[in-house]
Parts: C-alpha cells; structure tokens; sequence
C-alpha cells in the first residue's frame, strides 16, 4: 500500500524546482495562497469566515449551468476554463446575496442561512452533473477536478489566469485597504461617514468570490475556504497590527501553498489540495501555541514569569514588615534591613502561607538573590532584596494612602487591593503619588502603613495614625 | 407539456415508491435533530458534523477492515458490523470535533466562526487523504460519500420483505431521534434558550450540547449513504427553517418541519425525474432521463424554504407587505369617509384635503361608500354609516383623553386620528359608558350614535 518513499536524486529533483511544470504550478498555487491569505483578513475581522464556504459551494450549479449553456450553444465547447469560472463567479456571487437576503429579511439567523444556500446550491449542482453524465458529449472528468481539485494538472494558461486574478484582487485590497479596514472595526461609524458600506461589502464578497473561483483547480470546492480562513487565524496569534497581521497571513498562505505543492510533488499520492490544507492547519496549529498575542505557550510562560515576581515580590515585603515591626518607629530601617533574620514562624505569623509555600518561595528568591537562606536562623535580605522591598512596600503603602486619602476606602480594607497593584505601578504612577502625598508623610523612606499589619506586635499599631 | 409529464408519472415503480419513501425517513430523521440546532443558532455545526464525518468514516471502515485481516471479524461478522463501525467512528470524530472547535475557540482565543472554519476544514483534508490513500484497496469512493446514491442504495433490501436496508436504518434513526426528543424536550428546551438558567435547574447544558453533537452525527451518518454528505445538510437546516418561517411554539414547529421534510423527500424525487426530460430536451439535449433525487431533495428544501419567507402567513415578506399595503388602503380610506362626512356637518362641501391614494378612492367606489355627483364626491347610506362609526370613535377617544389625560384640546385630534382606525365596536361601547355616553366631544361637536336613526 505503501507508496515508494521518493529517493534522493527525486528530492533534490523537486526541491530545486528543475521540473518545468512544478515551477508552473508551484507559482501558481503560491499566487493563489497570496490572495487567499489577504482577503480572508477581512473575511477572519467582519467575522464571516463561513460565507467563504458558501460561496465555493454554490460555485458547483455555476459550473454545472456554464458547461450546459456553452454544450447547448455550441457541442463540444464545454469544457472552456474563462466560461465554466464566469459562471462559477456568477452563482457564487448569487449564493452570498442569498444568504445576506435571508439573513436580512427573515427570522432565520446567519448559521441556519449560510448552511441552508451552502446545500441547496450544492444541490442543485449535483443534480445538474447528473444531468451533464447522461448526456453523449457530457464527460464530467474534467469538471470534477473542480471538486476535489487537481492542482498537479495545472498549466501554464491557468497559471496566467490565476496571476491576474490574484493581482486584481491584491490590487484592489491595497487601494480599498483604509475603507475595508473601517467597514471591518465600526461598520455604523462607516456608514456615518457617507461611505457605501453595501457596496464595500459586496466588493470584499466580489474579491472572495474572485479567490474561490480561481482556487477551485487547485484546491478543489471543498478545501478552498481554508486557503482564505486558516491564514487569516494563524496571523491573528501573533499581532494586533492589521498591517503585520495582513503580511504574516498573505506569508503563511504562500508557504502553505508551497509545502503543499512540494510534498504532492514528491509524493503523487497526496492530493496537493489536502496538502495545502494541513499545511496550513500545521502552520496554525505553531501559531496557537506560540504566537506572540495568543499563542498558549507565550502567554502560558509570560504567566509563569509574573508569578515568579510577584511571589518575590510578596516574600521581601512580607521579609520588610517583620522586621519593621521588631524596630522602633523612626529606626532607619534601611540599614537593618538586611542584617536582620527573619524564621519560618515568623512568616507564618505575619502572612497565611503554608510552610511548604514559604520553603518553595525563599528558595526561588534565593536563587534570584534577593535573599539569602540560613536554615533554622531564618532568612537575611541581600542589598539587592532590601532595595526591592523598600520599593515594593513603598509602592503598596504610597497606594494605600492614596486610597485612603482620595478614595474614602476604610483603612481595613486597602490592604488586599494594594496587594493586587504594587506590583505594577509604574515609575511614572509612583512619582504622581508621592506629589499627592507630599505634604503629608515627606522625607520618609518608607511611608508609615495605614493600617494595623496582621499578626505584629503593638508597636506598629501605635505608628499607624 | 402535461403530457410529458403524465407520461413519466406512468413509469412510476414500486423502485420510485422506496426511493420517496427512504429519502422521506431520512429527512425526517435529519430534521429532528436540524430543528434544535437552529433553535440553538448552531445550523453551521450541523455542516461542520457533515464535513468531519468523512475521516470519521474512513477511520471506521479501516478499523473493520483491519480486524478482518488480523481475524478477529469472520468475513460474514464483518459484513454485518460494518455500518455499525462506521457509525461508532463518525460519532466519536463529530463529537471530537465539537471538542476541538471550542478548544480552539477558548485557548487560541479564536473567533467562532473561524475555529468551525480551521477545524473543519482540516478535519475533511485529512478525510480526504485517507480515502483516497486506501480508495484502491476498499470500496470507499469520496463521491457516494459526498453525493450519495440513493438510487442504488434501495436496491438493497432486506431478505424477502422488499424494505430497504437504509429505510431500515433510516427509519431507525428516526425512531432513535423521536423517543429521545419525548424523553429530554424539557432539557432540550431549556438548555436551547437559556442555558445559564439551565445549569441553575441542574441541567448541565454543556452535556446536552455534546449529546445533540453525538446524536446529529450519527443521524448524519446514517442518512449519508442515501443522500450523501452536503445534501444531508439541507434536510438538515431546510425543514426546521421552513417550519420556523410558518409557525411558532416548539412542538408545532417541530411537527411541521417532520411534515415539511417528508413533503420535500416526496417533491424532491417528482423534480428529479420530471424535470430534467421536460426542461433539457427544450435545450438540444435530448438524452437526458433524469437527475439525482438527493439534489433534487436539496433543491425542493430550497424552494420550500422560499415560498415559506415569502407567503409564510405570519413572517412571509410578501404576507407582511400585503397586509402594509392593504392597512394603508384602509386607513387612507377612512380618512377620506371621514373628511366626507365632517363636510356634511357643516354643511361646507369646500376644499377637502384628501389622501392622495387612488386605490383606496377606488376601493370605496367599488365596495359603494361614496359616489360623484354634480362634480363633488357624496358618502352613500352605506358610507354615511361606515363614517358615523368612524367619527363616533374619533370623537369618544378625544373625551376620552380630555378627561384622563392633561392633554390641551388643540392635541386631541392628531392622536384621535390616529388611533380611529383600530377602535372596535366593543372598545366604543366601553368608551361611551366610561365617559357616560356622552353627547359632545371637547370641541363642541356631536358625537354621532352607535345606531344611527335612519
């Protein structure tokens, strides 16, 4: 069953592109992901990447009706690429008016609408290929390559036309890019502005309509909605950007196009439409787990990161208090911060925490030095971890005045929402709260804590006003 | 042309009767489950389901396959379990997929539409690999499944009965489907339209959603080989958005769209083999005999769903401008009887400004509320009538809002005019006794009486 794995002279053969006819249809297929990847932004932005698969089924009836016109007008002229894609474009354009109509005017919302024209054009399509099979001159080899697609028999004249096609419609997204861009973030707002949203619509429609039809050699009906919705996605991971996510989605369809070209090229049988696909799905699936907006790795290790920090952060200041409230209000605390050891009891006393929580956090913070472990004597703060907790208490105590001072919170009730945010205020928030709370509490290091610390001795309490 | 037609209904066979009868159940059967994916807006699931089925498929019959060849199914076990495989596999890659999507959905943090888009997509490409990496090997050609064949399928029945082996399992489906609705409508329901108030009354509405996955892609699977899987997807959406369009509630929508399918399997097999000869022949293509009923059966849901939106009785676009158009005629009608008959008050026969409507000057005419004579237009007895009452309740509702409401008397009579036209004979009696029968409106005029002396 195994098909022979191919040997090196083939590889080198294909991947050096020394066949005519893979340079031709490689070209091709790779045009075609281009425009693919561009217009499925705004498909992927005004959230209608399905249509695109309801347009490239109801490209099957236009197909169908082109090649019984043409057969009925003159026999034997069927089978003409610009007619059977003329009539392609002409249903596939009818079947999304259909579904906006509906959509529109009745009570059935957009799935049922999309699904509902999706199959019935669909239908009606096959019901014309049985017609076209009984008829003498009605060979339907040739048209269902556009079902499956067939990327492999591509000629040159295709490759020509699908050039053009896909130059039209880069064109066209380029010169339209600010007027799509603003149909796609605020439709109504568009509309204010005097532009004619319909008409840009069905414009963008148009241009799907355009990558479809010339994606059915290749891809094949049933496939070509992904050439225009997976680029799309896989971009999104990575940007916010509309420009970057437009480059990244027109890059990955053309490298999708061309993994897929190479490998049925190198493996005649997979078909290259299926190929192309899960290229692209790979592509993908890379962009979901490491893309830099979404991707779940990224943001599962940029999670990791800020939880270390703030389990540093958390440590030293709970390190900050303890010691603070060993030594006389007004001590210079910056001094006895770090030779001063802290116990385990200690920190359990002053926060909730599980022992096995204060080992696991010492540990990390030792390992980043900004404490320094003395088993049963207790934990030292290094100068560094003594400059992070001055930082960080001040940061958490500066907000908690503020919320006090302007906010009119109890004092009680500062401490957990100070906790959430001192550890990202910014250096620029900071110096604004030290300005408002200037007249107040100046010269200090380290403002006074508004409120009782858990689980310390009376003397704070007296410091607290 | 009714003779062609009468003479392709005379080569009706017992074959065509199987055919309508199996692609009736599987219709039938699509819809039940179809219907409570559009009342959840989750139609486009139904085709993404259709779509994954392929690989699902093609798992499956390789699955049987293999354990044919390691010995583990007899030739015989193998040719009976076969479908069942089939079914079990599709299933579980319908409900993976469901999965899939709204993991993609949820942690690529990717817009619904799109993840349907990603995974289904991908999922049929790999189906696609698979067949036709093994198309040599087994009998497993893309186009049954895509097409099906419904016409070959029938050949098949069972033993000496003369039923259909997919009626059967068609039928079975459908029985499946039915006692299942009857079992959880009440969950179904709730979860449907408000599936966090589900989850508070302990219906996990996320097990009912993957329950209707598993029992849509069996459904699905099931119909697949007569109708084939894109087709399936109008038997699917068609029925239950037709039955939408034409009536409301739950069960009656539910009922209707069983009726609707049946009526579309039936409608769908008469285009199929009706059709095609009459129409192509006119083309120069004599030879055509017929075209595919699974086609057809899609089609006829279309132009089902068609005449729904537009003659639907309640939501038809044409109903609804209809009756536009005949309120209009009405209204603009009876402000011209009521202008006659103000000028008959005073006697005044002057320039009247009437409703530029010529169908509602025509409608008067003809139903004889008015007439011309020495050049003006008179009210008739008929209209005279007509337009006491009309005027009697445009009056009353002025007394009406001057004693309730702190209106100034110069603002009655917009409103008054407005709200004429939809005061019964009832509403004025309850008006006449709230204000005491009163003889006069605000402005002094009389209110004329609900039997008029003659």
């Amino acid at each position: 069953m195994e098909g022979a794995w191919p040997s090196l002279e083939q590889w080198l053969r294909v991947l050096s592109l020394r066949d005519y006819n893979t340079r031709v249809v490689l070209l091709g297929t790779v045009l075609l992901g281009i425009a693919g990847g561009l217009v499925g932004v705004f498909l992927l932005l005004r959230r209608r990447s399905l249509s695109a698969d309801v347009v490239s089924h109801a490209t099957f009836p236009g197909i169908a009706l082109a090649f019984l016109l043409l057969e009925s007008w003159a026999p034997g002229s069927g089978k003409s690429t610009p007619g059977l894609l003329a009539g392609a474009f002409a249903t596939g354009v009818l079947g999304l008016l259909c579904t906006t109509l509906i959509q529109r005017h009745t009570r059935i919302n957009e799935d049922a609408a999309l699904a509902l024209v999706l199959s019935v054009f669909f239908g009606l399509g096959v019901s014309l290929f049985t017609v076209i099979q009984s008829i003498p001159s009605g060979n339907v080899a040739g048209l269902s390559h556009f079902i499956y697609g067939k990327a492999a028999s591509m000629v040159a004249a295709d490759v020509t036309l699908i050039g053009w096609a896909s130059a039209g419609v880069t064109l066209v997204f380029l010169l339209l890019f600010k007027e799509l861009t603003l149909l796609s973030f605020d439709e109504e707002f568009a509309a204010a502005q005097g532009w004619p949203v319909f008409g840009l619509d069905l414009l963008l429609l148009g241009m799907v309509t355009s990558v479809t039809v010339i994606g059915l050699q290749s891809v094949g009906m049933l496939l070509v909605v992904a050439l225009m919705v997976i680029p799309a996605t896989a971009a999104r991971c990575w940007t916010h950007s509309l420009h970057w996510m437009t480059a990244l989605s027109a890059g990955i369809g053309a490298i999708s196009a061309a993994i897929g070209v190479l490998i049925s090229a190198l493996f005649p049988r997979l078909a290259a439409g299926a190929v192309i696909v899960l290229a692209g799905t790979a592509l993908f699936v890379l962009s979901a787990l490491f893309g830099s907006r979404t991707g779940m790795v990224t943001r599962g290790v940029a999670r990791w990161l800020r939880d270390i920090k703030i389990g540093n952060e958390h440590l030293v200041r709970a390190l900050f208090e303890v010691i603070e409230s060993r030594l006389a209000p007004g001590h210079d605390l910056a001094d006895q911060l770090p030779a001063e050891a802290v116990t385990v009891d200690e920190l359990q006393q002053q926060r909730t925490w599980s022992s096995a929580r204060i080992r696991r956090l010492v540990h990390q913070a030792q390992r980043h030095g900004l404490v320094l472990d003395y088993g049963v004597a207790g934990v030292k703060l290094t100068e560094r971890g003594a400059a992070l907790a001055c930082q960080v208490v001040r940061n958490h105590r500066l907000w908690e005045l503020y919320l006090v001072e302007y906010a009119d919170r109890s004092p009680a009730r500062v401490d957990r929402d100070a906790d959430s945010i001192e550890h990202s205020l910014e250096p620029e928030v900071v110096a604004r709260l030290e300005r408002l709370l200037a007249e107040k509490h100046s010269g200090l290091l380290v403002p006074p804590s508004p409120h009782a610390l858990s689980g310390s001795s009376t003397k704070t309490s007296e410091a607290s006003p | 042309m009714i003779g062609e037609l009468l003479a392709i209904l005379e080569t009706w066979s017992t074959l065509d009767t199987r055919i309508v009868l199996t692609s009736a159940v599987a219709s039938m059967s699509c819809s039940v489950p179809g219907f409570f994916l559009l009342v959840r807006r989750q139609s486009m699931l139904g085709d993404t389901l259709s779509h994954t089925a392929l690989p699902g498929i093609a798992i499956g019959f390789l699955a049987a396959l293999w354990l044919r060849e390691q010995g583990w199914l007899s030739a015989t076990a193998y040719e009976q379990s076969r479908h069942l495989f089939i079914v079990a596999a599709a299933v579980v890659t319908g409900v993976f997929t469901s999965v899939l999507t709204e993991a993609v959905q949820k942690f690529g943090r990717v817009e619904a539409n799109a993840a349907l888009g990603v995974v289904f997509t991908s999922m049929f490409a790999l189906g696609l690999l698979l067949v036709r990496r093994f198309a040599d090997d087994v009998d497993l050609d893309p186009d049954c499944v895509l097409y099906g064949t419904i016409e070959t399928t029938v050949i098949d029945v069972i033993g000496e009965t003369g039923i259909p082996r997919a009626l059967f399992i068609n039928g079975a489906a459908l029985g499946i489907n039915l006692l299942l609705t009857a079992l959880f409508f009440k969950e179904l329901r709730v979860s449907a339209f408000d599936p966090a108030f589900a989850d508070t009354l302990g219906i996990r509405s996320s097990t009912v959603h993957y329950a209707l996955t598993a029992v849509t892609a069996a459904t699905l699977v099931a119909a697949f080989e007569s109708v084939g899987s894109i087709l399936v997807i109008a038997m699917l959406v068609g029925p239950p958005a037709s039955a939408r369009l034409l009536t409301d509630g739950m069960l009656k929508t539910l009922a209707l769209s069983l009726l609707l399918a049946a009526f579309g399997a039936a409608a769908g097999h008469l285009l199929a083999i009706a059709v095609p000869p009459i129409l192509f022949s006119r083309f120069g293509f004599p030879t055509v005999r017929d075209a595919s009923t699974a086609g057809m059966t899609a089609v006829a849901c279309g132009l089902i769903f068609g005449v729904a939106a537009l003659c639907g009785p309640r939501y038809g676009l044409l109903t609804r401008s209809w009756r536009r158009v005949r309120l209009a005629w009405q209204v603009a009608g009876e402000d011209i009887l009521g202008q006659l008959y103000r000028a008959e008050e005073t006697g005044a026969p002057a320039e009247l400004v009437m409703p530029d409507n010529r169908m509602a000057w025509r409608l008067l005419r003809w139903q004889g509320d008015i007439e011309r004579s020495d050049g003006h237009w008179r009210l008739t007895a008929a209209g005279r009538q007509r337009a006491e009452k009309l005027v009697r309740a445009h009056r009353l509702w002025e007394s009406y809002m001057a004693k309730h409401f702190e209106i100034p008397p110069d603002h009655l009579h917009e409103t008054a005019g407005r709200v004429e036209h939809f005061i019964d004979q009832g509403m004025r009696v309850e008006l006449a006794s709230e204000l005491a029968a009163p003889s006069q409106d605000p402005h002094g005029k009389q209110i004329p009486g609900e039997d008029h002396p003659q």
